[in-house]
This record gives C-alpha cells, structure tokens and sequence, in this order.
C-alpha cells in the first residue's frame, strides 16, 4: 500500500514540478518573442517559396499542391520547433542553472519535460498559424472541425516527441552552437525526405526507401488525410506508434543523460 | 534506512576519489566540518575544489570513498541531501528573462513552500538582499554584484542547514565581496554550517573557522587559519626596479635582506620573503641605493595562497632564477594558476 501512495505522489509531484518549469520557460517565450517569431518565420517563408516559386511543376493526382503543401509544412514547422527544446536545454547547462536545479530535491524528469511541453504548446499555436496563412493562400481543408483538430493534435504528439529527442541530443552534445546546427542537420534530411513537401512516388528509389521508413511521412500521411477528409486510419495508426516508439526510447534517455550532465 | 541526523557533521567525506580518464581530479580526500562551522576549501584553479563541492551537492558521484552530508549518503540518498542543502555555484544559476522576484518564487515553488508563506518569504528575503527595488525587473538587467545576491537569496530562501559557496567571490568588486562576507557571518552565526571554496588565503582568514588546502586534487593540509598562518612566519616585500636590465643585480642585493622567492624579468620585480617586513624594508631600500639601483615601487605582501602551497607541499614555489636566469619555476606556476580553468 506504501509502494503505492509513495508511487502515486512521486508521479504527482514529477507532474508538479514540470508544470512549475513550464511557467518558467513561459515566461521566456513571452519575453523572448523571437523564439515564436522565428519559429514561423521559416514556414511561411517555405510556403510562399513552394506554393508560388517552385510548386509550379508540381502535380500530384487528385490534389491541388496548396492543399498536398500546408499540412506537410504544419508537420515540418513543428519538427523544426521541437528542436528548440535541446538548444533552451544546452542554453541552461552553459548557464549552471542546471546545477540549481540538479541540487534541488525535485523530479528528475521536470526540468525536460517542463522545456517540452511548453515547446510542444508553442508548436501547437505555430502550427495553427500556418494553417491560417494557408488558408489565405489557397488551403482549403475538407472536413469537420473535429478531424482538423485531430490533424492538429497528431502533428502536436510528434512534436512532444520530437522535443524528447531534441532534449537527448541537447544534454549530450555539449555547446550551444552545435545542438542548434545539429536540430537543422537531422530535422532537414527527415522533413524533407519525406511526404511532407513532395508525395514519396515523385522521389529516386533509395529516398523512396528512406521515406517510406521515416516518421514524419507517417505524420505528414496521417495530418493531412485528416484535414483533406481522406481515410486516414493507416496513417494514424502508424503515427501514434511511432509517437509512442519515440517516447518509450528517448525520455528515459534524455533524463539520464541529464542527470549525469 | 534510519540516519540519525542529529549530532551528525555537517559534511563528512572519507576517501573521496574521483577521475576524469587519466586526470585525477580528487584523490582520496578525507575530511569532517564540524557543525555551525565555516570550513574554507583553499586552493589554486584545478586543484579539486568544485569537483569536490560537485560532489557534495550530489551533482556527481564520486569514483571511490563516500561522502555524507547532513547525515544522508550523497550517493544513496541523494534527494534527501538536496532537502538539505543550498548551493552557490560557480556560474550564474539566476534565469535573466525571469524577474528577481521570479527567480525566487520559481524555486519556493518547486520546494512547495505554501503560497502564503512563499510570497512572504520572498518579500522578506528581497528586502534582506536590498533586492526590494528591483524586485520585479528581469535578473538579466541586474549588476553582476546584484545577481550573486540573487543568486545567494535564492540559496537561501528555504533555509537550507548547509550551503555550499563555490568561490563566490570571484569577479566580484571589493565592496559586493565585503557585502558577502557580512552576509556569510550572519549566516554562520544563525547556525548555518558552511563550506566554500577560495584561491585567497584572506578571505579564508576572514571567514572560516577551520581550512582545508587542496592541491592536484590532494588534501595537502587541514587546520585553523592561525595554525596555517604560524606556517607562514613574515611577509613578503615587492620591489620593481626602473631598468629590467638591473633586475639581476637588485636580487642579489636583496638576497641579504631576505630569502629571494620570484624574480620577475618582465615585470623589473623582486620578491624576498622576510620576518617582519615593515622593519626590513627601509633597510632593502637603503642598500639598494647604495649600489645605484632606481626603485620605482616597494610594497609589503602579506602572505597568499602560494606561499601556503609552498609552505605546505615545497612545491613550485621559490623563484630563484637559475643560472640562465630563465624565469623562475614560480612563474610558470603562476602562469599555470590563471591559465586553467
């Protein structure tokens, strides 16, 4: 019976303490207004790029490109965004808050999670702008309020997920500098070799084979059949292991490395 | 696992040995702060200061030996070590884009101090730090002197029973480093067990009870600062010479006043260790001018943290010049100590 009081209020107090850490790296986004600024900056950049530069071309079956585009670009914005939770983490090792923190008798866990989910809330209002933009720019999604929030809520697990290999990658790599260029080395080849900009039909085999493999095809496949109307249950489900893979693996990662950081 | 905690040491360490690959950057250091005390870590850069604080406060496990603090093991009951303990680290460990205010509450707050007695006792502790006005601007705008207070208010805000200060006055201008010393006497005199670390041998004297020097990750000594400083009969005099060319010979003129410990070529500086310098220097001067040698500067030295070293393990210190008058093994001593991190 102890076991399991002691259990429960240690979850309980984990959950405390990153909401406790979530205020604060609220905090920052509201006195930092680059982190959201940039943070969309490079999406609405991208889907004016694709929807009036280079999208031309582009045709795919059955789909106008705007609507193929918007939901590939909401999933590859968030992707971008969860690497924030690495570099915000790097930024506090450098800084020896970590210490403070690390010498305070609080869950081990908190301080990650309380950087993730604050990041996954900012992707999760990032990815609505975009999909605003999109609209102005032709997007029109086809299908109930409740499917497109789904879309949304989807591309926001995977983010969250995301944010826990950025918080692994950012406590092991040790500067700055070098897990904010190593967020853009991994999160460009897998956005970009996947569904998210371009259907995986149109790429040379081996891409084929890499994409077809990686993640953000799923999430990409699961977003955008949810707000396009179209039957989306394969993709979803793939998505939601695939969160849940991504999770299982790497938040005991990231806590330990940051434990011994 | 019972502990009692009463009548424990604050911080008692037996063989403590930690490596970083080859590097060994504590080698089984063993000691025991008595309770309410100030016990002052004295040492050069690299010599295992922070490692051994790190240690302490739980941040990382040592390779060998144990380590107890507040009568919990550090490495077996950690969490019940940080309910205990505060830490003053090396670095800022303030949160700039969070107000003076904030940086306090954020902390209560994941010590779950209640909302009423949180928002009092961060009152009370900004109006203690003289925090008060600028309480509610972001940390990052504050003087360097004021975010140390922060960032000791914030140590302090729950009361821990030991505080580690890892040298907490470095960088720190002469009238915020005197403002710290009054503030670790109080604390000291609440009750408060204390243990930081210094590269100065003054503010060792100033404020601890008892000193443990640290050297290449050894404990080379541990003792009163009146036991170390009896060690280190005399004072040392500084004398700088207009032409550098006549540095050589202003040694050999001060090698009868005193035992010779730095020759400085680029500087035109002498050092020579002498029982009591005030009575010898005009002595120094005299036979100086007599062989025509231009002072430009003479100064008393009271004793630092090399003399210790070097009255503890003979090691590095005297500059003697050798017979090429390279520069002394001190010098690159000396180099050695502002060099490492």
């Amino acid at each position: 019976m102890t076991a399991i009081t002691h259990a429960r209020a240690t979850a309980g107090s984990a959950i405390r303490d990153s909401f406790v850490l979530a205020w604060r790296n609220y905090k920052h986004n509201v006195r930092v207004p680059s982190l959201i600024v940039l943070s969309l900056m490079m999406p609405v950049i991208f889907l004016v790029l694709f929807r009036y530069l280079i999208g031309g071309p582009i045709v795919i079956p059955g789909v106008s490109y705007v609507d193929f585009l918007v939901p590939g670009l909401i999933v590859q914005a968030i992707a971008f965004g969860a690497t924030q939770t690495g570099v915000g983490l790097a930024e506090d090792v450098r800084r020896g808050i970590t210490d403070r923190f690390r010498s305070l008798p609080i869950s081990r866990s908190a301080v990650p999670a309380g950087r993730a989910v604050v990041d996954t809330v900012r992707n999760a209002l990032v990815g609505i702008i975009v999909l605003g933009v999109g609209v102005v720019v032709g997007f029109r999604p086809d299908a109930d309020a409740a499917y497109i929030l789904a879309a949304i809520g989807i591309a926001m697990a995977f983010g969250y997920a995301f944010s826990w290999v950025a918080a692994y990658l950012g406590v092991t790599l040790k500067n700055v500098e070098s897990v904010h260029d190593a967020g853009f080395i991994w999160v460009i080849p897998l956005t970009f070799a996947s569904s998210a900009i371009v259907p995986v039909e149109s790429m040379p085999t081996a891409a084929q084979w890499f994409a077809d493999l990686n993640p953000v095809t799923s999430v990409a496949d699961a977003t955008r059949a949810l707000m396009l109307g179209d039957p989306a249950g394969t993709a979803v489900i793939q998505s939601v292991l695939w969160i849940a893979a991504l999770l299982v693996v790497f938040v005991p990662l990231a806590v330990r490395a940051y434990q011994r950081r | 696992m019972m502990t009692t905690e009463l009548g424990a040491p604050p911080v008692l360490a037996e063989g403590v040995t930690k490596r970083y690959g080859d590097r060994t950057a504590l080698a089984d250091v063993s000691l025991e702060a008595p309770g309410g005390s100030v016990l002052a870590l004295l040492g050069p850069n690299g010599a295992g200061k922070t490692t051994l604080i790190r240690v302490l406060t739980t941040l990382i496990r040592p390779d060998a030996g144990r380590a107890v603090v507040a009568g919990h093991d550090v490495v077996t009951d950690a969490q019940a070590v940080r309910r205990a303990i505060g830490l003053v680290g090396q670095h800022e460990a303030t949160d700039e884009y969070l107000t003076g205010r904030e940086n306090l509450t954020l902390v209560g707050r994941l010590l779950r101090l209640g909302r009423a007695e949180l928002a009092e006792r961060v009152d009370t502790t900004l109006e203690a730090f003289q925090l008060a006005d600028v309480a509610n601007q972001l940390a990052g705008t504050y003087s360097g002197g004021m975010r140390r207070r922060l960032d000791v208010a914030v140590t302090l805000l729950t009361r821990p029973r030991v505080v580690f200060l890892d040298e907490p006055t470095t960088g720190l201008d002469p009238a915020s480093r005197r403002q710290l010393w009054l503030l670790i006497d109080d604390l000291a005199a609440g009750g408060t067990s204390i243990l930081l670390s210094t590269q100065y041998l003054d503010e060792a004297d100033r404020l601890a009870n008892s000193v443990a020097v640290l050297d290449h990750g050894r404990l080379v000594e541990t003792g009163t600062p009146d036991e170390l400083k009896a060690r280190l009969q005399g004072d040392s005099l500084h004398i700088r010479v207009a032409d550098v060319e006549d540095v050589g010979a202003g040694a050999e003129v001060l090698a009868g006043v005193g035992e010779i410990t730095e020759v400085d070529r680029g500087q035109g500086s002498v050092d020579v260790r002498v029982p009591n310098g005030a009575g010898l220097l005009p002595d120094a001067l005299r036979r100086l001018d007599r062989e025509g040698l231009v002072v430009t500067g003479a100064e008393i030295r009271r004793p630092g943290l090399d003399d210790v070293l070097f009255a503890l393990t003979g090691d590095g210190a005297p500059g003697t010049e050798d017979g090429n008058g390279a520069p002394a093994k001190s010098k690159t001593r000396k180099f050695a100590f502002h060099g490492r991190g």
